[in-house]
């Protein structure tokens, strides 16, 4: 429920602040909210399956969070980024749907 | 589909609290609301903060996303606008040349004189045409409104002539008087008073301009042809390739306004 807060929070915060996303940023943010997104459906997913732990889920979204930002850098220093960035929001969005099929399954039985 | 994340794996902890491996139906949103109460342990305080970065991190990225420029356009849309701005950069560029050719005359010590009269007197005549005490000629159109019912109002008219401005029209002439800036129309008994002479229909507009775009301009849906037939009457229109606006306008002396001298682009 807080977390849920938070990210409401959060979302209202950006648009009402309206702040510009810094230049050296702009090829990883979003990236990094894929990644941090991937983390949020891993916890659900990890809830219903009874084997949620809060520490895990804190470690979990911030290392997908630095990994992703990580491999964008490094793609971009070996001139791959725009690729590499494909690969990871590929593989991220295949995550993603692997855990909401899961936690369909628990929610609905479907 | 159903292997498990490493986020799963790595959790050594169970939650006493929770059920099993594997709740489905009804209890699986039980356990959903039972995680989902808040509770006040230092890790979901933690959580709390990293959601708040993401809907923060989200909403930058979307509002970003939505104003960006140049950079999310996709090729065609780029090749486009970069047409558009050498179109527009040749077209100053050929402007720069004239102007600077003008300047590099009117500078040069012989004949200068000779050019500044010349391009005094250039000027003289087409500001002449635009202050109507000169007379006009070039391409252009006639218009003649019959108006046998006298249904044509002051109003009317100045549509037309402002419709005739929009498509390009340099120098008008409505029956015998020379429309100028300060041209006004006003309801008379048999007719309209342009500029306090009455002008009785038929109302012929003689127009110095692109014949094509002004007859285009009259022809638009709910434009002039269209509010005269509703009034009644035909807009006759001819096109010609060339045609003399004679009628003047007398100038009144002005008694207040004085021009400022400006810097002239000569001297820089």
């Amino acid at each position: 429920m807080i977390p849920a807060l938070g990210l409401l929070a959060g979302v209202l915060i950006g648009i009402f602040l309206q702040p510009d996303v810094p230049v050296w940023l702009q090829p990883y943010l979003p990236i990094a909210v894929i990644a941090a997104l991937d983390a949020v459906f891993g916890a659900v997913r990890a809830v219903l399956d009874g084997i949620f732990n809060d520490k895990v889920f804190v470690v979990s979204f911030l290392s997908n969070v630095v990994v992703a930002a990580f491999i964008v850098f490094l793609g971009d220093k070996l001139g791959v980024g725009t690729q590499l960035s494909t690969g990871v929001v590929v593989v991220l969005g295949v995550r993603i749907f692997s855990n909401v099929a899961s936690i369909r399954r628990h929610l609905f039985s479907a | 589909m159903s292997e498990p994340t490493p986020d799963e794996r790595a959790t050594e902890v169970h939650d006493p609290t929770l059920p099993e491996r594997g709740v489905t139906g009804r209890r699986a949103w039980q356990t959903l609301f039972r995680v989902a109460r808040p509770r006040a342990t230092r890790a979901n305080i933690f959580a709390a903060l990293l959601a708040l970065a993401l809907g923060f991190a989200l909403a930058t990225q979307v509002r970003s996303t939505t104003n960006a420029g140049l950079e999310t356009l996709r090729e065609p849309e780029l090749i486009r606008i970069l047409d558009d701005v050498n179109e527009e950069d040749q077209r100053l560029q050929a402007e720069q040349r004239t102007l600077e050719a003008q300047r590099d005359r009117l500078l040069s010590g012989q004949g200068s004189s000779d050019e500044a009269v010349r391009s005094a007197q250039e000027r003289a005549r087409s500001l002449g045409v635009l202050a109507g005490t000169t007379t006009a000629s070039g391409p252009g159109m006639t218009m003649t409104i019959p108006d046998p019912s006298h249904q044509v109002t002051a109003a009317n008219l100045l549509d037309a002539l402002e419709e005739l401005r929009d498509a390009g029209a340099e120098a008008v002439q409505i029956g015998s008087v020379r429309v100028v800036a300060s041209t006004h129309f006003t309801d008379a008994e048999g007719g309209v008073s342009i500029s306090g002479k009455l002008v009785a229909p038929p109302y012929v507009f003689t127009v110095i301009g692109d014949p094509a775009t002004m007859s285009a301009a009259m022809d638009i849906p709910g434009g002039v042809r269209e509010s005269m037939r509703r009034l009644g009457t035909e807009a006759t229109i001819v096109s010609k390739r060339s045609l003399t606006v004679t009628a003047l306008h007398q100038p009144m002396a002005r008694r207040y306004a004085r021009p400022v001298p400006s810097p002239s682009p000569t001297s820089s």
